[in-house]
């Protein structure tokens, strides 16, 4: 799309991404290069920064209408049906899909968006408990038993990524609790990174052959992430906000 | 002056009268009941949970500290989890949860916050309502990883819980 001669759209596209090029230099070399296993940490000892998860997502291999991603965090989160009363606007949101198009080409496309677990995020800058907070290993959450549901930081967010609880809940999963008057958001599938595996979008990506996702340790140079970030261009959305985010994309 | 004494005199006397006369009354009552009072409450009972922690301890610390400082434990557990990453299961809530959720008849879980169930039924007792379960799970959903005794080897089996019902709150006496 680069090539596109027409000046508006370069200039829309630039607001909506920064040269890849940058971003992706800027991911890699503040990282501690150490050669850690893939091994669990143990689940006595508390995280710590010399990781930072990431995920990179190759929005190429994104069929248009694959909601794949999206039931997968449904059922490993157990949300998408809890709140029968709220409309769409209201609903839970974890991951959606969204599309993309450009206008003078037409040229359309589809891609998850979540939480980007930001480095320095703006909902956690405008929380007023502390209740929205980054983890030492770069996963943005919210902790729900200070969270007073005021959600400043649902508008502080560019990507749109949170959500808040309307209604009473019932059977919530033991490993993500969600409750009414607290927000939520993607939490990288914390439950499961804390036990050496993957978040559900990118296990079911893969599982069912799209592998447009990418789950890893941005600090660590022989990650998979770390590879294909340092060998083909990502941008972050809203770059231009120099977030950090931990979340990249490619294609777009 | 003194054309007040004497009617000082029998002010004082009524008055201690007046003072003692509860004391009297309250003398007779013990002398009345020569055995205990049953307590309000002292039918309160809540099912026996599932597993022991071990042979010797019924729960992950002893009845007495869990009765008085349960809620420390999960307080603590639940900053560590979720600021940093800690998920050791002996002071996890689903834990609590696998162990003192009960069955029905057809075999089906129970909440534990339905009202005779093992939180409820105490913390009503109480007078103290507790948020857990607006967002926690309330029932077992996945199989228990903290590693204890198996219900058959104390005697606290699934189909033994009816019988297993104990007022224990009855034996220990009045809250404190």
């Amino acid at each position: 799309m680069s090539e596109s001669s027409n000046l508006a759209d370069i200039a829309r596209r630039n607001f909506l991404t920064r040269a890849g090029a940058v971003t992706g230099a800027a991911a890699i070399a503040p990282g501690v290069f150490l050669s850690v296993t893939a091994s669990a940490r143990p689940a006595d000892q508390a995280v710590t920064a010399k990781k930072r998860w990431g995920i990179l997502v190759d929005t190429n291999k994104c069929a248009s209408g694959c909601n794949d991603c999206v039931t997968a965090c449904e059922q490993e989160n157990g949300w998408g049906h809890s709140e029968p009363e709220s409309n769409a606007e209201q609903k839970a949101h974890w991951i959606r899909t969204v599309d993309i198009r450009n206008k003078s080409t037409g040229f359309a496309k589809t891609l998850p968006m979540m939480c980007q677990h930001c480095e320095t995020a703006p909902c956690v800058d405008v929380c007023p408990t502390g209740a929205s907070f980054r983890r030492a290993d770069g996963i943005v959450l919210v902790d729900k038993h200070i969270c007073i549901g005021c959600r400043y930081c649902m508008m502080a967010c560019p990507y749109k990524a949170r959500s808040f609880v309307h209604e009473d809940l019932h059977d919530q999963k033991p490993w993500a609790p969600r409750g009414k008057g607290t927000v939520e958001s993607c939490t990288m599938c914390v439950q499961r990174v804390d036990k050496g595996r993957i978040p559900a979008c990118v296990e079911t990506c893969s599982a069912e052959n799209h592998n447009a996702l990418i789950f890893g340790d941005l600090y660590d140079e022989n990650s998979e992430i770390s590879k294909a970030l340092k060998a083909q261009d990502s941008v972050e959305i809203r770059g231009d906000l120099g977030l950090n985010t931990g979340v990249r994309y490619r294609g777009i | 002056m003194s054309q007040f004494l004497p009617a000082l005199r029998v002010f004082a006397v009524l008055l201690s009268l007046l003072l003692l006369l509860p004391q009297a009354a309250t003398a007779d009552d013990d002398d009345d009941s020569g055995e205990k009072e049953t307590l309000p409450f002292s039918d309160l009972s809540f099912p026996e949970p599932e597993r022991h922690f071990s042979a010797t301890q019924k729960c992950v610390q002893p009845d007495g500290e869990m009765r008085r400082n349960h809620m420390k434990y999960i307080l603590h557990q639940r900053d560590e989890t979720m600021h940093e990453g800690i998920r050791t299961r002996q002071y996890s809530l689903e834990e609590c949860v696998n162990c003192h959720a009960a069955k029905n008849d057809e075999g089906e879980y129970i909440p534990v916050n339905a009202p005779d169930q093992f939180c409820a039924s105490c913390h009503s007792y109480a007078s103290v309502n507790i948020d857990c379960f607006q967002c926690h799970a309330t029932k077992p959903v996945r199989a228990s990883t903290l590693h204890t005794q198996s219900s058959t080897d104390t005697n606290h089996t699934t189909q033994e819980l009816s019988s297993n019902i104990s007022p224990l709150l009855a034996s220990e006496g009045p809250a404190q």
